[in-house]
């Protein structure tokens, strides 16, 4: 049953055996309308901070509005970031940013959820709309990682693993590996299927004029080729990506088996996105993009989930979106998935239903996944290339959904006659936060 | 040792005795290590203390070769990486935990499903992580 067709107003209430009503079912009582999109470029920037790129990510976003939007005519601002209190010893940033692009007095809500934190920025803005509180919201995220040490930057990161991992001396690629050992043990799968996730990531990246490594992994063979030969030095004969990456001075260790290439890098970035009530989104422009599906969910630290091959947070949210959107995995056209490692990527696309559990690496070696298959994923290059400031990840990801569906993402536009369903799946911690964000376009 | 409250901050205290320690629901039958002081099976908050025997068997791991800056200092480094595993205890529930004895330089030789039993790491330097909990593989 498709329930959008039931119009705006439903509620589902279910009375239990002790007479209390509890609403089980997810809708929104006023329709949300996504109808503006700009990101900053995603790098490490030593001269610019968090506002800078925000000033970058906003100015694009407004350009973006095909009728215009007035920034006065705002009324509210969500804004996603994982720590900027420990990246740049600055908090508050709710107030900060409103100031910056000039929306004092606007209400400015920061919201935190580790590098799901822009995603539930997302949601909130849609709830503050949804509700009739407000009518035009712009959502933020962003995140300045660069200005510390690699390892100070892990640290950071760890801050939103849970305490008994921290105390056994996981870091985050130490958690995704001990992950894909798992995943490798029960599937039969092997670190040469995590390559196909990393090559396809990066063929993706290399037409996408945002990302942070936009070359694909054969032009990074070559030019290494290139300045062996330069330095005099012994010049390596990789035959094909796959050695390439099997060859640990070129593809390091870092937590086995992830090793560099498996891993997200760090990252500087912002991304804004402009939300507005339904009714009013053609006065905006003539394609908005509805919300349709909206799931978050939350899950369990590492011993103490179910399973070590699933992410028990995406399957919840996965199923509340589907649930309310009236869609079912096959009907997602194309999907954002956070891919903060490789074996990431192939198991999400598994806990959202794309592939049956265990069938995700074979997808992936299959090019099932690829930007000309049948069910693209992180056609943007993902975490892995497009590049991972945590807290505007899950803005960024909605924004790569924008474009494909309103068929303005150049040369990687998936080549599909009519993109109508997209979805961004967006994961923090260790699968403590997940959502998963359905757009249609009409 | 009944008398100790259920939390974390027992639960280290009792791995500085060398004890792996955990939580059974007095309603339910759920074992939680490291313990809850709430079942969230059933909601109950009828739990009592059960000492689990220190074995199990590996049920996933990695080889960490850049730690963060409190392993650094104890050592380990890209030449000499440390193990961290998830371990299935013979009781049934799952901890984390580092693993010790195995070589780190040679992943795979390390076999998830090996035997394991617990160890325990006494740090005299650090009063805020006295001990941390460690499994070594049983010969």
């Amino acid at each position: 049953m498709n329930r959008r067709s039931q119009g705006p107003y439903w509620y589902d209430h279910e009375r239990k055996p002790d007479g209390k009503i509890v609403n089980k079912k997810r809708g929104l009582n006023r329709g949300v309308a996504m109808v503006g999109a700009g990101m900053s470029s995603f790098g490490m920037f030593s001269d610019r901070d968090s506002k800078d790129l925000l000033l970058e990510a906003f100015q694009e976003m407004l350009s973006s509005v095909d009728r215009g939007i007035d920034p006065n005519d705002m009324d509210a601002l969500y804004l996603g970031n994982f720590t900027n209190d420990f990246f740049v010893n600055q908090s508050h940033w709710g107030a900060i940013v409103a100031d910056a692009l000039g929306l004092v007095p606007k209400p400015a809500t920061r919201v935190e959820g580790a590098c799901a934190s822009s995603a539930l920025a997302f949601r909130e803005a849609v709830f503050a709309i949804a509700a009739g509180f407000y009518d035009v919201v712009l959502v933020g995220g962003f995140e300045d990682m660069s200005k510390k040490s690699t390892g100070e930057v892990a640290q950071g990161l760890a801050l939103a693993a849970s305490p008994y991992e921290l105390a056994a001396g996981f870091t985050f690629p130490g958690v995704f590996g001990a992950i894909a050992t798992a995943y490798f043990q029960r599937y039969g799968a092997n670190r040469e299927h995590l390559m196909n996730v990393t090559i396809k990531s990066h063929q993706n990246a290399a037409l996408n004029p945002k990302a942070q490594f936009q070359s694909t992994i054969k032009d990074m063979m070559a030019s290494k080729i290139k300045r062996a030969k330069a330095q005099a030095g012994p010049v390596p004969n990789w035959s094909d990506e796959k050695e390439f990456l099997s060859d640990p001075k070129a593809n390091p260790v870092i937590a086995w088996p992830m090793h560099l290439f498996d891993c997200s890098p760090i990252s500087d970035g912002a991304a804004c996105i402009l939300l507005v009530g339904e009714e009013i989104a053609r006065s905006f422009t003539d394609d908005p993009l509805y919300v349709v599906g909206l799931g978050q969910a939350s899950g369990r630290a590492l011993h103490a989930a179910p399973e070590l091959t699933s992410f028990e947070a995406t399957r919840s949210a996965a199923q509340e979106a589907y649930a309310m959107s009236g869609l079912t995995p096959d009907d997602i056209q194309f999907a954002e998935v956070h891919d903060c490692f490789s074996i990431a990527e192939i198991m999400h696309i598994e806990d959202l239903g794309f592939f049956e559990p265990g069938e995700g690496y074979r997808a992936v070696a299959d090019g099932l996944t690829k930007l000309d298959g049948p069910k693209p994923i992180n056609t943007s290059g993902g975490l892995k290339c497009k590049g991972h400031p945590v807290g505007a990840t899950g803005a960024a990801q909605l924004i790569e959904v924008w474009k494909q569906l309103r068929n303005q993402a150049g040369e990687r536009q998936v080549p599909h006659s009519e993109l109508r369903i997209g979805a961004a799946h967006n994961l923090g911690g260790t699968g403590g936060t997940c959502t998963f964000t359905i757009l249609e376009r009409r | 040792m009944a008398l100790q409250p259920i939390s974390d901050h027992s639960y280290e205290k009792f791995l500085n005795e060398e004890e792996l320690m955990g939580s059974k629901c007095n309603s339910c039958d759920a074992l939680f290590v490291p313990p809850r002081a709430r079942c969230v099976d059933c909601h109950s908050t009828e739990l009592a203390w059960v000492a689990m025997k220190g074995t199990g068997k590996l049920a996933a791991f990695t080889c960490i070769a850049i730690g963060p800056p409190s392993m650094i200092e104890q050592g380990y480094d890209r030449n000499n990486p440390y193990c961290c595993g998830v371990i299935d205890l013979a009781e049934g529930p799952r901890v984390v935990a580092r693993i010790e004895g195995v070589d780190t330089l040679l992943p795979e030789s390390i076999k998830i499903g090996m035997p394991l039993k617990a160890k325990y790491l006494h740090r005299q330097s650090d009063a805020s992580m006295a001990t941390t909990l460690a499994f070594t593989p049983i010969d």
